[in-house]
């Protein structure tokens, strides 16, 4: 008789183990449309905190408009594109909504008097990662210097050479820099 | 004093319109040195110019002229937070970047006392240097060099 064994068992609810899968497509699915739906430039500057400051800053940059209109958004730099280390940044988010209820730089002046804490904690993660996001968009293989401006090429030779990463130079290229930077910012 | 001034003014303004009306068939229009822009033509879209790019230091044409910008300065930002022309030619920084070392004239202030950082008047850099377009002369003119800086 089928329902001797577990197996037996299983086999015969057919309906639960086709509904099992529907239900975990569905879950899994809501599970990473809802991971999506807060990896975007518009959930992001939802915050005033985000839009008022860092956002302000970031339209006057290249990243945001540019000759060619290829884009980087917030999640482009700031958000890990492989999906553990994504996950472990979006752990690490849920201090952000905590802060967020605190309103700990709910306002200019509190924001400024953070943002070389900030700053820091950003670099320090993106160094930690060798400039990982910059690197989902610059392959530093694919570059060729031969089309760079001198200064460009001069300072990509050397600083290559010398081990740099993405983030060692090129700090205030989306964000501006604190106050007093150029050294000065510890964590 | 103030009112002749403000009557000299008037009549020069006045005086710079009638000049600058186009002459011709009465359609209005301006007349410049960049051509003749009748009302009823439509507009000449002035060409756009792109930024020269980066190149090697450029000789002055005068001794005391603020050397131009040789390369582009889109996006740089000088503010009371940061000032970006310094994060490669401040003193600290212009060995490793092979940039040009900002002068010493700049660290002195107006009366003449020697500072240890750069004077606040002299911190705006684009009030002196100016970045270089492909814009050619409207105007031909004879200015040459004096014999010691001629090339």
């Amino acid at each position: 008789m089928h329902s001797d064994t577990l197996l037996g068992r299983v086999m015969a609810s057919k309906g639960l183990v086709i509904m099992s899968i529907v239900l975990g497509i569905l879950l899994w699915g809501g599970f990473n449309w809802a991971m999506e739906a807060t990896n975007n430039e518009a959930f992001c500057i939802s915050c005033h905190e985000m839009k008022d400051n860092v956002y302000q800053e970031y339209r006057r940059t290249i990243h945001y408009s540019n000759r060619t209109g290829v884009r980087a958004t917030c999640p482009d730099c700031h958000v890990p594109r492989e999906w553990g280390a994504k996950m472990i940044r979006k752990i690490q988010a849920s201090n952000e909504l905590w802060h967020k209820f605190l309103g700990t730089i709910d306002t200019k002046e509190k924001f400024e008097k953070r943002r070389p804490y900030l700053s820091a904690r950003v670099w320090k993660a993106m160094k930690d990662n060798d400039s990982h996001e910059c690197r989902n968009c610059h392959d530093y293989d694919s570059m060729d210097f031969t089309r760079q401006g001198i200064r460009a090429f001069d300072n990509h030779e050397r600083g290559f050479d010398q081990g740099k990463t993405c983030i060692d130079c090129h700090k205030g290229i989306a964000h501006s820099l604190p106050e007093g930077y150029l050294g000065k910012t510890q964590l | 004093m103030n009112k002749i001034m403000l009557l000299a003014s008037a009549v020069f303004m006045v005086f710079c319109t009638w000049g600058l009306a186009a002459q011709a068939e009465g359609t209005g229009g301006l007349s410049s040195l960049r051509g003749t822009q009748e009302l009823n033509q439509e507009d000449k879209v002035p060409v756009h110019k792109q930024w020269r790019p980066d190149r090697k230091p450029i000789p002055r044409d005068y001794v005391q002229q603020p050397p131009l910008v040789p390369h582009t300065i889109e996006g740089y930002q000088i503010n009371l937070r940061q000032n970006k022309c310094l994060t490669c030619h401040s003193w600290a920084r212009y060995k490793e970047t092979g940039a040009t070392k900002i002068s010493l004239t700049h660290f002195r202030d107006r009366f003449g006392n020697e500072m240890s950082n750069v004077s606040p008047q002299r911190y705006f850099c684009t009030q002196c240097h100016a970045p270089q377009k492909d814009a050619v002369p409207l105007v031909d003119n004879t200015f040459e060099p004096v014999g010691a800086l001629r090339h």
